[in-house]
């Protein structure tokens, strides 16, 4: 064997390797059934604000802490508490993607992704765009 | 229905030069095809000439597509959608450009007008590979054609058509008010036109001079990745195997060059007017771009050994190949709206996933069966390569390149692979470090192969050769790195130790790059510019390493909130990183003082300025930044920020808008002052004094209302400010049945809100003054201090004239070597 045919499988090896260890480390979109069942797990909650409990939030008390039920497709609901500023669009928006831990009973959500009706606005909220690929501004006149 | 005011003309010539590219474009096709098939015949110069002129032809109607199309943004010709949607009266001339390119139609014919430019130059100068190389371009372009075709096929969308008019995209269907009786069944109104006053405007984070250059430079780079497949196709189908690397070298060059530029021309601005932080933030549209050019990087390396040794002409079709490949599975990828959820850009569905997998099947399947078929009649040579010779770490390197971009199209592709296999993997937590914490290490391996690699001569480098020549750039490396490491710092450790170290050692073998091409241009070439193509691209290479990692390991925020007030800001911002300002009140933020002196509005827009002045009592120094930002555009609530930045030498510092106060809920605090006055006198506020010039009574009332006494006053008050400014307010207040009722009015400018609260036709008023700091003007920034920064563009500009000489070096060979045989 050529010694460059052992480098390209050492290195294919190698590549190899380095995406299994990535793959370990990807999240995963679940609902609340599916967060539930692995504790401790960073995953990507999908799931819309359920309006028929109250939100805790006091700006004066603790401006960085939210407590709010959110609700699955599949009508599951469990507690989310964000250790954070309450995102001025939570209300408005009509899906959420919860980023987090399922722990000691509650979500306990590292970040939260609101999905608003406009397309644009969801974009604003990130500030972010990129050409060629732009959201459309369009609400029906 | 005829409807008023539409300008027809434009779209009808329009969509002519639509069909007629796309005819041209197949013909061309067919006729190089067959001039192709049977070289060296009358018949194939005849088939030779039409595929020159229907391509020729091609190429016109691109041109004239693209003027018409700019012809209507320009003119503001809404009853087009494309102007419709993506401009506005209010656009500055040198946006339109930007319009013309935000959306899919207008890039994917950018796209084509770059392949039809270069198409031109190939049939000017490919010479005998002119038929099969211009069968797979025109196949290209007669590809990318369908694309803005707007055609039904039994219910599939083929292509997406600029010239569609608004009334017929379905944008006005559900609208009433421009129907006739109010009913969106009836047809549109006549004068329809007359209601539409302006377009959608331009995304306003694209209205950057950025975003006038960088797509059409990308979007070259994107085409000249079709040459080298071309040739490459050239070859497996005419069975010359070898010779098409001759004149694809000069290409490759190119497209690597230009391709890079163009990539990075994006990061730049992003880094410049985008609030991401930073320049790269390993977004899928970025990776998009990325992968296929580091296996054109590749391709060329493996191209470069295979002309000088005979080695690796498989791995060169290969990565060839893929590079075009790649560069049609990342329109996929960015275009079809597949990845959703994983990338912070935007996406619009245009509902042609099929066409764009078409797209890139119909080039894939053809191409890698016809590779794989003839791999075995591809010549190699039995001999093996020396470990000490160039080739042999050359192709190492090419491999650890071509790898690394396979690694982060798999990441990447998540979304496709969840699609594929009904899997439900999300992107890590932390994303960048995801990408990050691999490809440092391959950065690291290429820093040391780019240094050493030119000290090593091709089939064998003899040890006294190679280490007489290495010694003196390894020892200024190894002096650069030592003062590196007592004079510099590396502050990222929020990775852990290994992670630190590793970014140092990447470091201090990114100067070794440096420095070890700088010498080679000296000790390899003897200082002839003209060969030092590949030692400045490398040195260029090596300043792109040192840039990033300086700069992203020890970025900085030095908007630290110092004085404790807090401000609404959005998801994921730190109240702890962003620094409030109040208007004219001074506050240190590192060594700086900063003042919030005032702000301004664009004409036009909702875009306000806000111009912030940076005192430094150590170095003399006095600036002012200017970051603005889109005050609820739209009807959005919210900011959209661009970023003001100061360059020095070696470091930025940069900042964006984060808050601003919300007009809508101002809470008050301050109670009303009383004051009474006689008519003439002068009263003071903190900022100014007012005067009451007249006091106007009506009494003649209704008395069931206002009672028996029942009186309304007007008083006109004229405020004047220390600034110089007068204002008219007036006063106006009742007396209802015994009751007096005041009216307030605000001054907002002046953080005013005056009350009549009594008055008396003698001549007596009693007026309330509040001054409230509710109406107190504020910002809140962010700033960033970025080390470095211009390392990196300096690095990417050298790299692209470093590949751009070789380029002419290589063509100026090629015309040699002709003239001999």
């Amino acid at each position: 064997m050529k010694k460059i045919h052992l480098a390209l499988l050492v290195l294919i090896a190698i590549s190899i390797g380095v995406l299994i260890s990535f793959t370990n480390t990807t999240s995963t979109y679940d609902t609340i059934g599916t967060a539930m069942s692995k504790p401790g797990k960073y995953v990507h909650l999908m799931a819309k604000l359920d309006k028929s409990v109250p939100l805790q939030y006091d700006a004066i008390k603790n401006p960085n802490y939210l407590r709010f039920t959110a609700v699955d497709s599949l009508g599951l609901t469990v507690a989310v508490i964000y250790n954070n500023a309450k995102p001025e669009n939570l209300e408005m928006s009509e899906r959420l993607v919860l980023k987090g831990r399922y722990m000691d009973g509650a979500f306990q959500c590292e970040e939260i992704q609101t999905k608003c009706p406009s397309k644009y606005k969801e974009e604003e909220a990130k500030g972010l765009k990129h050409p060629g690929n732009p959201p459309d501004p369009r609400t029906a006149p | 229905m005829k409807y008023i005011g539409e300008n027809l003309l434009p779209g009808q010539l329009g969509h002519f030069f639509v069909i007629l590219s796309l005819v041209s474009a197949g013909l061309s096709t067919i006729s190089y095809f067959f001039a192709a098939r049977q070289p060296e015949s009358q018949e194939s110069k005849e088939w030779k000439k039409l595929g020159r002129i229907s391509f020729v032809i091609q190429a016109l109607s691109v041109t004239a597509i693209f003027s018409l199309l700019f012809f209507i943004i320009q003119n503001h010709l809404f009853e087009y959608h494309y102007a419709w949607k993506h401009s506005s009266r209010s656009l500055e001339f040198k946006y339109l450009l930007a319009c013309f390119w935000e959306g899919q139609e207008g890039s994917f014919l950018l796209w084509n007008l770059c392949q039809a430019i270069l198409g031109l130059v190939l049939i000017r100068k490919a010479g005998s590979w002119e038929s099969p190389v211009m069968t797979t371009v025109s196949f290209a372009q007669f590809a990318l054609s369908t694309m803005v075709m707007g055609l039904y096929i039994a219910g599939w969308r083929m292509g997406s058509h600029p010239f569609i008019l608004l009334r017929d995209s379905g944008v006005l269907d559900n609208a009433p008010a421009l129907h006739i009786n109010f009913d969106i069944s009836q047809p549109l109104l006549p004068d329809y036109l007359s209601s539409i006053k302006d377009g959608n405007d331009l995304n306003p984070l694209l209205q950057n001079y950025w975003m006038v250059i960088h797509p059409p430079v990308l979007f070259m780079g994107f085409a000249s990745t079709l040459v080298p497949f071309a040739y490459a196709i050239a070859g497996l189908w005419t069975k010359k195997y070898g010779h098409w690397t001759t004149p694809a070298l000069p290409w490759s060059l190119f497209s690597t060059a230009v391709f890079g530029v163009g990539i990075m021309m994006g990061g730049m601005w992003a880094y410049e007017s985008l609030s991401f932080g930073g320049y790269w933030a390993w977004d899928p549209v970025e990776n998009a771009s990325l992968v296929p050019w580091m296996t054109g990087v590749a391709g060329l390396h493996t191209l470069l050994i295979y002309r000088a040794t005979g080695h690796s002409l498989r791995a060169t079709y290969l990565f060839f190949m893929l590079t075009f490949l790649f560069i049609l599975y990342s329109t996929f990828l960015t275009r079809s709206g597949i990845l959703g959820e994983t990338s912070v850009h935007a996406f619009t569905e245009l509902g042609m996933n099929w066409q764009l997998l078409v797209f890139l099947l119909v080039f894939a399947l053809p191409s890698l069966f016809f590779f794989f078929r003839s791999f075995n009649k591809i010549p190699t040579i039995q001999q093996e390569e020396e470990i000490n010779s160039r080739e042999f770490w050359m192709f190492i390197g090419s491999l650890v390149i071509f790898l690394s971009a396979l690694v982060i199209s798999s990441q990447t592709s998540l979304p496709v692979f969840n699609k594929i296999f009904g899997t439900t993997l999300a992107p890590p937590a932390d994303v960048e470090f995801s990408y990050n914490s691999i490809q440092l290490y391959v950065a690291l391996i290429l820093a040391v192969l780019t240094a050493i690699s030119h000290y090593l001569k091709y089939q064998s480098t003899s040890r006294s050769y190679f280490w007489k020549k290495m010694l003196t750039p390894a020892l200024i490396s190894a002096v650069a790195g030592a003062l590196f490491l007592i004079f510099g710092e590396v502050n990222y450790q929020k990775k852990g130790a290994v992670f630190h170290y590793s970014i140092t050692l990447t470091i201090l073998f990114s100067f070794y790059t440096v420095i070890a091409n700088a010498s080679y241009i000296w000790v390899g070439v003897k200082g002839k510019i003209r060969k030092a193509g590949g030692p400045i691209a490398h040195v260029g290479f090596g300043m792109v390493l040192t840039g990033i990692l300086l700069s992203s390991a020890n970025k900085e925020i030095i908007s630290t909130n110092i004085n404790g007030i807090p401000a609404p800001l959005g998801e994921g911002e730190n109240p702890q990183e962003n620094l409030t300002l109040v208007q004219g009140l001074p506050v240190t933020m590192g060594n700086y003082t900063l003042t919030y002196l005032k702000d301004s509005a664009h004409p036009k827009k909702p875009l306000w300025f806000y111009k912030i002045q940076f005192k430094n009592q150590k170095e003399k120094e006095d600036f002012i930044l200017t970051p603005n930002a889109f005050v609820n555009y739209k009807g959005n609530q919210g900011l959209m920020a661009n970023p003001d930045a100061r360059h020095y030498w070696d470091h930025d510092v940069f900042t964006y808008i984060t808050s601003i106060p919300d007009p809508e809920n101002q809470k008050d605090t301050a109670v009303f002052k009383s004051y009474l006055q006689q008519q003439g006198d002068t009263l003071f506020y903190s900022n100014g004094f007012m005067t009451i010039d007249s006091i106007q009574i009506r009494d003649n009332l209704p008395k069931e209302l206002f009672g028996e006494e029942g009186k309304l006053f007007e008083v006109p008050i004229r405020v004047r400010s220390k600034t110089g400014t007068s204002y008219l307010v007036t006063g106006r207040a009742a007396f209802v049945k015994g009751q007096w009722i005041s009216l307030s009015d605000t001054l907002v400018s002046e953080g005013l809100i005056l009350q009549l609260q009594e008055a008396s036709p003698k001549g007596t008023v009693r007026l309330g003054i509040k001054e409230s700091d509710a109406l107190l003007k504020y910002v809140t920034l962010k700033a960033y201090r970025y080390p470095f920064v211009k390392v990196l563009w300096y690095g990417v500009w050298l790299t692209a004239i470093g590949l751009l000489l070789s380029m002419v070096n290589r063509i100026r060979k090629n015309r040699t070597v002709t003239i001999i045989s």
